[in-house]
């Protein structure tokens, strides 16, 4: 069995390298998504225990929106990206006009929206990993939820809790020209998925 | 009384049951477990002597997990677990009520690779295992908030018994 934290420096740095891509590729798709330019920072990358994960995420309580997709194929797991109020709000102005929208109360179209948002996100991060790698990638049609933090969380958590402890999370900053605001992608390989990106890149 | 005392809390502040943890107070103590999304809080009581366990499970069976390392983790060990955790401070297992909430189905994921294991489904599964496990220990459930699709930030207080549900969504809910 595979552990993330068992890794070494360089097997996460080479994650860590992943993330970068993957966060590069997101801020292009959504910048011509929206039509003007975002400036991020340089990600964060840590290896987590998921009872860390809330807090991390700002306490369990904490409201957020959820877009989960599956991969399957050479490789399967989860990506979760989460993003709160503050981001869902930046982009339901900017893709549905300048509003006074509800992330806690969304209609169908908003969350749509919002949706495909964190689709994008979440296939440049596949795409990512699959370009590095050499290998296919299947992705499943996203799925969109908005709630507590840890109840979002409880999800991928479950499924995990009988094989592993540990998850891999992306902090992003974004910036415009008037506001900050936070995303979160969550990235959780099956356990042979994860022995099979580690042999593949020659770690 | 002494034997128990790692159980006990005294203090008026709220007692915090992490993820797959279980934790027993005695009258004015109240438990709290934050965000329950599939996972499902169990929460048991005796009005005799006003003790009050809360469990937070993930999982519905033991025998069916891989790491199988915490007791708390799965619906069935995790409740006995709590009884027996109860029964030290004083608690009768003939006495006790349950109220339990939790249980929902956070995503529709309609479409997945793996046909094994339904996600969408963990939710009701650990519901029912839940019941199920009550129903052999003759733990009655008076109150119940479970399923739909929301999160659930639980309150149970061993004074009163009472159990209170707050989301995102709506306020306070008293059970």
């Amino acid at each position: 069995m595979v552990n993330y934290s068992e890794l070494d420096d360089t097997a996460q740095d080479l994650l860590r390298e992943i993330g970068n891509i993957g966060t590069g590729n997101a801020v292009t798709a959504l910048s011509s998504m929206v039509g003007h330019s975002f400036n991020v920072e340089l990600p964060q990358v840590r290896i987590i225990n998921y009872r860390e994960a809330p807090e991390l995420l700002g306490g369990a309580e904490t409201f957020q929106t959820g877009i989960l997709l599956e991969i399957g194929g050479e490789l399967s797991g989860m990506f979760m990206f989460l993003l709160n109020e503050e981001f869902s709000k930046v982009m339901l102005d900017a893709l549905l006009g300048p509003g006074d929208w509800d992330p806690v109360n969304m209609d169908e179209m908003c969350r749509s929206v919002i949706c495909e948002v964190g689709n994008i996100v979440c296939c440049s991060y596949v795409n990512a990993l699959a370009r590095l790698m050499g290998i296919k990638i299947e992705v499943s049609v996203p799925d969109i939820c908005s709630d507590m933090v840890g109840a979002l969380l409880s999800v991928p958590m479950i499924h995990f809790a009988n094989l592993s402890d540990e998850l891999m999370l992306i902090e992003n900053r974004f910036f415009t020209d008037k506001t900050a605001f936070t995303g979160h992608v969550l990235f959780l390989p099956e356990m042979e998925s994860l022995e099979k990106m580690f042999s593949l890149l020659g770690i | 009384m002494k034997k128990c005392f790692h159980f006990l809390v005294y203090d008026m502040d709220k007692t915090v049951v992490g993820i797959a943890e279980g934790k027993v107070v005695r009258s004015p103590g109240e438990l709290i477990t934050y965000a329950l999304g599939s996972c499902v809080g169990i929460c048991l009581y005796d009005r005799t002597c006003s003790v009050a366990g809360m469990v937070h499970i993930l999982l519905p069976y033991k025998k069916t997990a891989v790491n199988q390392s915490n007791p708390y983790k799965f619906a069935d060990t995790g409740i006995i677990a709590l009884v027996k955790d109860m029964e030290r401070c004083g608690a009768n297992v003939r006495r006790m009520t349950a109220k339990i909430a939790g249980g929902a189905k956070m995503f529709e994921r309609s479409d997945t690779f793996k046909g094994e294991v339904d996600e969408t489904q963990i939710g009701q599964r650990n519901v029912e295992a839940v019941r199920e496990v009550l129903r052999e220990l003759r733990i009655p459930i008076i109150a119940d908030d479970t399923g739909d699709r929301l999160g659930r930030t639980i309150t149970f207080s061993a004074e009163t018994g009472q159990l209170t549900v707050k989301t995102v969504r709506w306020e306070w809910k008293k059970l």
